[in-house]
């Protein structure tokens, strides 16, 4: 085959990284290039530099040092039986793009991942190289995700994690099941040793810190990890149940939820139909209630619907309050955080400046509209001054009162 | 009162602003005209080369000399944190009435310290409204400013970007890219103004035109490559792309210009990906002949497009053993029978060696198209593919839940993939049983035509080696029917 130039690789490296969703810059240790010899800054906010039609944000620099693959994944582009392009990166091509591409501000840092070469171990040995040139030789203070082989060495794994902001490793499916059936080179318990591993490094580290104030730093963005949704048969209720176990066992920073999508030359294995987009973004907006609405992994399951999925028409927090009608109507007055939270239509933002606000006065309907995004969607739920909706909480069809219409197209 | 007694009644002020982000300006003249007792609706704040107060006729130097002296001792003007912080911020917004709204928000935090708190106060929201627009202009100039790179004459790199903010935060923002680029030469104009970075110091220019940027960089090339394979259009979401990134910040991006045909090619891209995976939904058979039929009208994989015929498998439903082999050869196709050829006929001589009768077991193939390329005159075999294999699977599978098998037997790696999904090796696994999903067991061993490719010592020992596994097989189906 033909030299491929340094273009065709970029493109075949970054379409094969794109099924990862992780993309963000964000809650790393602050720091800039004051007094250093390189580019860089990190300042708490994540900055999307771009979208792309997707919708998804470009904030990093998402490449695979190769997509050549010893596994054999059936819902990964990049498995070894797939009859895609192949190439691959020197480390030192990646530290350039990614100079280049930080010094015309097109990106916040580097995401890198790969493919596994020869053994889990010489890849990871190739990535944890990219970050030490760039981190030792360019004095480089951006942002730095690395994708951690779970297969290599603890020791390997670890000297990533003293370059990077952040390190994950991909649970990939939500059962032990579906991973031994769709990705049969991996194993479930390796998966969680090394997400275990990471876990006390970070803790020991930030401890360590805490002691010597130039004690390295470990990942200080922590660990994340992704979920496929919709290649095998597991329920909403039971991701949940896996990403809140992620999140109290190994304390991950993020859960990522990839709705499965059909990618070229796809395994016969895999479902065809793609599971709906909507679907992800539930999932999303449960995880939110666990992290800042102080739901119980459980009580989100109790907003699903008999077979375990939740309701695509109407978001999770609705669906809770639709079937837990008896502990609404909420007063906007009185009501502790806590029971503010659990309304529809009130995010965190919105319940802090009403707490702030009826310090100074007894609130109204109208001075709920000011405080909300929207109020008809926050009304059948609450109690103000003026306000009661008595009958309406207990209306047998306030679903139908509330979820969005669906618009019957006309004939064109 | 001693400060009313230096302001003269029904007087009207006027201040004029030297510069329209002067915050600190505005925060002396407010302390000032607070302290004596200035109440707002007598105070006009207008900006450089803004259209003049109604009252304030006079021209700046007059009213400023105008302005009232506080007193000797004055009381201490007081403001929360969080108004600082929000004036700050709303102080740079374009809206020409912000400085006033900012003086009539301060006058009312004299008397009710906690003003701020009151989220639904109209002056409160607005100004709130104010700061975080100007915070979200801030945040898109970080991230849409984009560099290009020209050579300075003594050889080092400027970088020069051209951007259009909506409010006058370039000055503001300066400091961030100050502290990410502090050891490059750059420079980002717009037409609010202009700084300059050298390394070293911060410098600040007048407002600039597009046409004094940089045209071009050839690394844009690069990064509109990578910005349309991040791209995936299986999932088009193009209201969350322009919530985020408004056409308004478009003409400034090098990437941008590709986003209406990455848009127009996106549902084709997808259907094209869907349709070369896609197999007609389609009820499984429920007799082996309904495979044979199914099989040979099958087009999901490109073998079937040979011109050749699918081999259908051979044998009773209910029996014990299933033999697969990997694919109908160069005989099997003409025949339209499993197992004929050369590597059929030493099959057949090892199973009677071995006592296992193959007219009572089912003998088929995981794919059943023949796959050859033209040699000469002569059609040769080429392995099947894995994606092949796992697409013939849907056949295999049909078989097998038809003959319920309770031992199969898979000759070589390509018939063990189409029975377990993965690659699996030979050399590891023969010799032992498989559980597969349905109860059965699996017994690999290698395929026959392995042993024709070999000669010598080799061919001895493999040629034993097979002869051992069909022995396994053979007592454990005596096993199983005992």
């Amino acid at each position: 085959m033909a030299q491929q130039s340094l273009r065709q690789r970029l493109e075949i490296l970054a379409d094969a990284a794109k099924y990862d969703a992780s993309c963000a810059s964000s809650g790393t240790a602050k720091k800039n290039s004051l007094g250093g010899k390189g580019v860089g800054s990190t300042e708490g906010m994540g900055i999307c530099h771009a979208y792309a039609p997707d919708g998804r944000c470009i904030s990093l620099l998402k490449i695979l040092l190769t997509n050549h693959c010893i596994f054999d994944c059936h819902y990964c582009i990049n498995r070894k039986s797939a009859n895609t392009p192949r190439a691959r990166f020197t480390p030192q091509e990646v530290v350039d793009l990614t100079l280049n591409f930080y010094r015309r501000n097109y990106i916040e840092g580097l995401f890198l991942s790969s493919g596994i070469v020869r053994s889990a171990n010489h890849t990871m040995e190739q990535l944890v190289e990219v970050a030490r040139i760039l981190r030792e030789e360019h004095d480089f203070r951006g942002y730095i995700h690395l994708k951690t082989i779970p297969e290599a060495d603890a020791e390997i794994i670890h000297a990533g994690g003293l370059y990077a902001d952040r390190v994950s490793i991909n649970v990939e499916l939500p059962t032990t099941a579906g991973l031994t059936r769709l990705a049969p080179d991996k194993n479930a318990g390796q998966i969680e040793g090394a997400m275990g591993r990471t876990k006390a490094r970070i803790s020991q580290a930030k401890d360590e810190r805490k002691r010597f104030r130039h004690a390295p730093r470990f990942a200080p963005a922590g660990q994340s990890t992704q979920m496929i949704v919709g290649a095998d048969d597991a329920s909403d209720s039971a991701i949940i149940g896996k990403a809140s176990r992620l999140y109290g066992t190994f304390g991950l920073r993020r859960v990522y939820y990839s709705a499965f999508s059909p990618i070229p030359d796809a395994s016969a294995v895999l479902p065809l139909k793609r599971p709906p987009l909507l679907r992800e973004h539930r999932l999303y907006q449960s995880d939110w209630l666990m992290r800042f609405y102080g739901f119980a992994p459980e009580e989100v399951a109790d907003a699903a619907e008999a077979d375990g999925n939740l309701p695509l028409d109407i978001d999770p927090k609705l669906a809770w309050a639709l079937k837990f009608r008896e502990s609404f109507p909420v007063d906007v007055n009185r009501a502790p955080r806590e029971l503010l939270l659990r309304v529809p239509g009130l995010g965190t933002k919105a319940v802090a400046r009403i707490l702030a606000s009826r310090r100074h006065r007894t609130l109204r309907l109208d001075d709920v509209a000011l405080l909300t995004a929207s109020l008809a969607k926050v009304r059948p739920f609450i109690c103000t001054l003026d306000w009661r909706p008595t009958l309406l909480t207990d209306r047998a069809d306030l679903r139908g009162l509330i979820v969005p219409k669906t618009e019957q197209l006309e004939l064109f | 009162m001693t400060a009313m007694q230096n302001v003269s009644l029904g007087s009207h002020y006027a201040i004029h602003l030297p510069a329209p982000d002067d915050f600190a300006f505005w925060r002396e003249r407010a302390r000032g005209l607070i302290q004596c007792d200035v109440p707002p609706d007598r105070v006009s704040w207008t900006l450089p080369g803004g259209t003049g107060d109604l009252f304030a006729a006079e021209g700046p130097s007059r009213s400023e000399k105008r302005l009232p002296v506080p007193p000797a001792e004055p009381r201490a003007v007081r403001a929360s944190q969080r108004f600082l912080t929000i004036a700050r911020s709303a102080a740079l917004h374009s809206d020409p009435a912000r400085f006033g709204l900012l003086y009539r928000v301060l006058w009312r935090l004299q008397t009710n310290p906690r003003l701020m708190e009151d989220k639904a106060d109209p002056e409160v929201r607005r100004l709130e409204e104010l700061a975080k627009s100007v915070r979200r202009d801030a945040h898109k100039m970080h991230a849409f400013v984009r560099f290009r790179e020209v050579q300075e004459e003594d050889g080092t790199p400027h970088f020069v970007a051209w951007f259009e903010p909506d409010h006058h935060i370039v000055r503001a923002e300066a400091a961030f890219f100050m502290r990410r680029f502090a050891n490059m030469r750059w420079s980002i104009l717009t037409p609010r103004g202009s700084v300059h970075w050298d390394g070293e110091v911060m410098r600040e220019g007048p407002p600039a035109r597009r046409e004094d940027a940089p045209g071009d960089d050839p690394v844009e090339d690069l990064w509109r490559s990578y910005y349309a394979s991040i791209f995936n259009p299986a999932r088009l979401k193009v209201g969350a792309m322009l919530s985020e990134m408004p056409k308004k910040y478009w003409k400034n991006l090098p990437e941008a210009e590709l986003i209406p045909q990455l848009i127009a090619g996106a549902q084709a891209r997808e259907a094209a990906m869907v349709a070369a995976g896609a197999r007609a939904e389609r009820a499984r058979p429920a007799s082996l002949a309904e495979v044979a039929q199914g099989a040979a009208a099958c087009r999901d994989c490109p073998i079937a497009d040979c011109g050749t015929r699918a081999v259908a498998g051979e044998g009773a439903p209910g029996a014990t053993l299933m033999i697969v082999g990997e694919q109908p050869g160069d005989q099997e196709d003409l025949a339209g029978r499993p197992f004929v050829g050369p590597a059929g006929q030493l099959l057949d001589d090892h199973l009677a060696r071995a006592g296992i009768d193959r007219t009572g077991a089912y003998v088929t193939n995981a794919v059943k198209h023949f796959k050859f390329t033209w040699k000469g005159k002569h059609r040769l075999h080429q392995s099947p593919g894995a994606k092949e294999i796992d697409t013939c699977r849907w056949w295999l599978d049909a078989e097998r839940a038809l003959v319920q098998p309770r031992l199969v037997l898979a000759l070589g790696a390509s018939a063990a993939r189409g029975l377990l999904g993965r690659t699996v090796s030979v050399t590891r696994e023969r010799g032992r049983a498989i559980r597969l999903d349905d109860g059965a067991e699996l017994w690999v061993t290698v395929h026959p035509s392995y042993l024709l490719r070999l000669d010598g010592a080799a061919r001895e020992e493999q040629v034993a080696l097979f002869a051992d596994d069909l022995a396994a097989v053979k007592a454990r189906l005596a096993a199983l029917a005992g």
